[in-house]
C-alpha cells in the first residue's frame, strides 16, 4: 500500500504547474483539454450553480463521468461528499484518476473524513490551515488544495488559506526540535508529519490553490503566494468566453512571474463571472470538514 | 555543461534537483527569451503531454526547440517528454518534435490504477527503479532505434541518435544512473561536434 501511496503522490507531481478545470459535459471537457488543462473535474453542476440551487448536492451520475473519461486523455477527477466512502468506492470502481473529497458537496459525515488509506486511487482534499492539511494527509490524501470559497469568484478566502498554511509552515521551520511535540498537539496532527514539514519547509504532498479563481491575475497571484498549480471551477464556464479565458489562465499559471505576459493574456477576455463577495454569502462551504 | 529543462508544466523541478545532485548546472525554459542562454542538452519532463504540447506552440518555443533537436542537440524525454519526441502517436493525427521514429501509445498501462513501480534492467545502464505514472509505451520502432528496456514486450526506454526516451520517471526516484547515462552521451556528442568543428587542420 505504501507503494500505491507513493505512486499517487507522484501523479500529483505530474500535475504541477497546471490548471485543473471543472467541467459538466464531454464538450466542456474537450474545450478544457484543448485549452491546456492538465486534468478535469467532472461534476454535474459547477459550484456557482450548486450555490444558487441550494439543496443537497451529491456525487455525479457515473454515466456522465464516464462520458467525460471517454472524451479526454488527461486525468479525470470527480467529487465525493466529505465522509461518504461509498461514493468513493463507486468512483474507484470506475477507475477515476483522482477523487476530491470536497466541501463543495453537502457533507455526509460531520465527524469523520474518509479513511483514504483504504483506497488505491488518489485523493485530493481541501484545507484552510496547516492542521487541516496535515490531518487530511495522515488520512491518506495524496494532494492538498486550499478550500477558498467555491462558486463565488472571490479570491479572498483562497489567499487567506494559502497564506495561513505557508505562515504556519515557516513558523514550524523556526522551532527547536523539542517544541515540535507541542506544535503537533496544538495542530492535532501526528508528530512525524510536523517533523517532515520542519525538515522540508513544505507539505509532504503537492499543494494547489482552489476556490474563487476567476481571472489570469487571480491564478498568478495564487502561484506567487506558493501554490503549485490551480483549480478553476465556476470561473471558466460561468464567463462569457470560456475557451479564451481557459487558455489565458493556463498561460498565466506557466508564466506567473512575468507581468508582460500577464498583460497580454488578460486582454479582451470578455465578462468574468459575476461573483459574490464573501460578506454576501449565506453558506460558507469552507467551514465544512475540519 | 549547461542543461535546459522545459518548465512549461510538469515535474521539471524534480529534474533540476537531480541535475543539482550530480553537480550540473541547469536553467528553466518557459519563454522565448530563456533560449538566449546556450544549452548543451535539453530535458523534456513528465507532465501532461497535451498541455506541454499546446503551450510549446502558444509560447513560440516550439520552432526554435525543434530546430535545435533536429540539429542533434542531446535531448531526454521522460513520459510526456517521450510522447513529444515520438514521430507517431497512436490514434492521433498530429505529433510534436517527431525526432525518434517510434509509435507511442498514450496511457498505455491504463488510468492511475494502472500506474506501477518496478525494478528493471536498462541495457547500457544496469538495474534501475522504474516508476510508471499513466505512462506511454513504444508500440512500434524502426530498426535504427535501440530499445534499452521492455515491459510485457513493449519498449519503455530507447535511444536514437541524439534522443533518449523513457516511459518511466527516474527523476522521481533517488537513482541517478539514467541521468548520468544521458549526460555522458551528451558529453560524447559535444566532443564529436567539436572534432567536426576542428576537422580542418590548423597548420595546413
Amino acid at each position: 500500500m505504501e507503494n500505491r501511496y507513493d505512486l499517487n503522490k507522484n501523479l500529483a507531481q505530474m500535475l504541477k504547474g497546471g490548471v485543473i478545470m471543472d467541467v459538466t459535459t464531454p464538450e466542456q471537457a474537450k474545450i478544457a483539454e484543448d485549452a491546456g488543462a492538465c486534468a478535469v473535474m467532472a461534476l454535474e453542476r459547477i459550484p456557482a450553480d450548486i450555490r444558487a440551487a441550494g439543496g443537497v448536492s451529491r456525487m455525479s451520475d457515473p454515466s456522465m463521468i464516464r462520458g467525460i473519461q471517454r472524451a479526454v486523455s488527461i486525468p479525470v477527477m470527480a467529487k465525493v461528499r466529505i465522509g461518504h466512502f461509498v461514493e468513493a468506492q463507486i468512483l474507484e470502481a470506475m477507475e477515476i484518476d483522482f477523487i476530491d473529497e470536497s466541501e463543495v458537496l453537502s457533507p455526509a459525515d460531520d465527524v469523520f473524513h474518509i479513511d483514504k488509506r483504504k483506497f488505491s486511487v488518489p485523493f485530493v482534499c481541501g484545507a484552510k490551515n496547516l492542521g487541516e492539511a496535515l490531518r487530511r494527509i495522515s488520512e491518506g490524501a495524496s494532494m492538498i488544495r486550499t478550500k477558498g470559497e467555491p462558486g463565488t469568484g472571490d479570491i479572498i478566502q483562497a489567499v487567506r488559506h494559502m497564506r495561513m498554511i505557508n505562515q504556519q509552515i515557516r513558523r514550524i521551520q523556526s522551532m527547536r526540535e523539542d517544541e515540535l511535540y507541542e506544535e503537533a498537539k496544538n495542530l492535532q496532527v501526528p508528530y512525524e508529519l510536523v517533523c517532515n514539514v520542519c525538515k522540508d519547509g513544505k507539505l509532504p504532498v503537492v499543494n494547489f490553490a482552489a476556490g474563487g479563481i476567476a481571472t489570469p491575475a487571480d491564478a498568478s497571484l495564487m502561484m506567487q503566494l506558493g501554490a503549485e498549480g490551480v483549480f478553476v471551477g465556476s470561473g471558466i464556464f460561468k464567463s462569457s468566453d470560456p475557451k479564451k479565458r481557459a487558455q489565458a489562465i493556463v498561460k498565466a499559471v506557466t508564466n506567473y512571474n512575468d507581468p508582460s505576459i500577464l498583460v497580454v493574456v488578460s486582454e479582451n477576455l470578455g465578462e468574468a463571472m459575476v461573483g459574490i463577495n464573501e460578506e454576501e454569502i449565506e453558506l460558507l462551504m469552507a467551514q465544512r470538514g475540519l | 555543461m549547461n542543461v535546459g529543462v522545459l518548465a512549461i508544466q510538469g515535474d521539471f523541478a524534480e529534474h533540476q534537483k537531480a541535475l543539482q545532485l550530480v553537480g550540473v548546472s541547469s536553467f528553466e525554459i518557459r519563454k522565448l527569451s530563456d533560449l538566449q542562454q546556450s544549452l548543451d542538452a535539453l530535458i523534456l519532463p513528465g507532465g501532461e503531454s497535451t498541455v506541454i504540447g499546446h503551450l510549446l506552440h502558444e509560447t513560440q518555443l516550439f520552432s526554435p526547440l525543434k530546430t535545435m533537436i533536429d540539429n542533434d542537440l542531446p535531448v531526454w524525454g521522460t513520459c510526456a517528454g517521450m510522447i513529444l519526441l515520438a514521430r507517431t502517436i497512436e490514434d492521433e493525427q498530429k505529433s510534436y518534435f517527431g525526432k525518434i521514429p517510434i509509435t507511442v501509445k498514450r496511457n498505455a498501462f491504463g488510468r492511475q490504477l494502472g500506474s506501477f513501480h518496478m525494478t528493471g534492467t536498462c541495457s547500457g545502464i544496469g538495474e534501475i527503479p522504474m516508476t510508471f505514472i499513466r505512462a506511454p509505451f513504444i508500440k512500434d520502432a524502426e530498426e535504427e532505434v535501440q530499445i534499452l528496456s521492455s515491459v510485457n514486450g513493449y519498449g519503455v526506454a530507447a535511444t536514437y541518435r541524439n534522443v533518449l526516451v523513457t516511459s518511466f520517471h527516474p527523476e522521481l526516484t533517488d537513482d541517478l544512473q539514467v541521468l548520468k547515462y544521458f549526460l555522458q552521451r551528451s558529453q560524447e556528442n559535444a566532443r564529436e561536434n567539436m572534432s567536426q568543428f576542428f576537422a580542418v587542420p590548423a597548420f595546413a
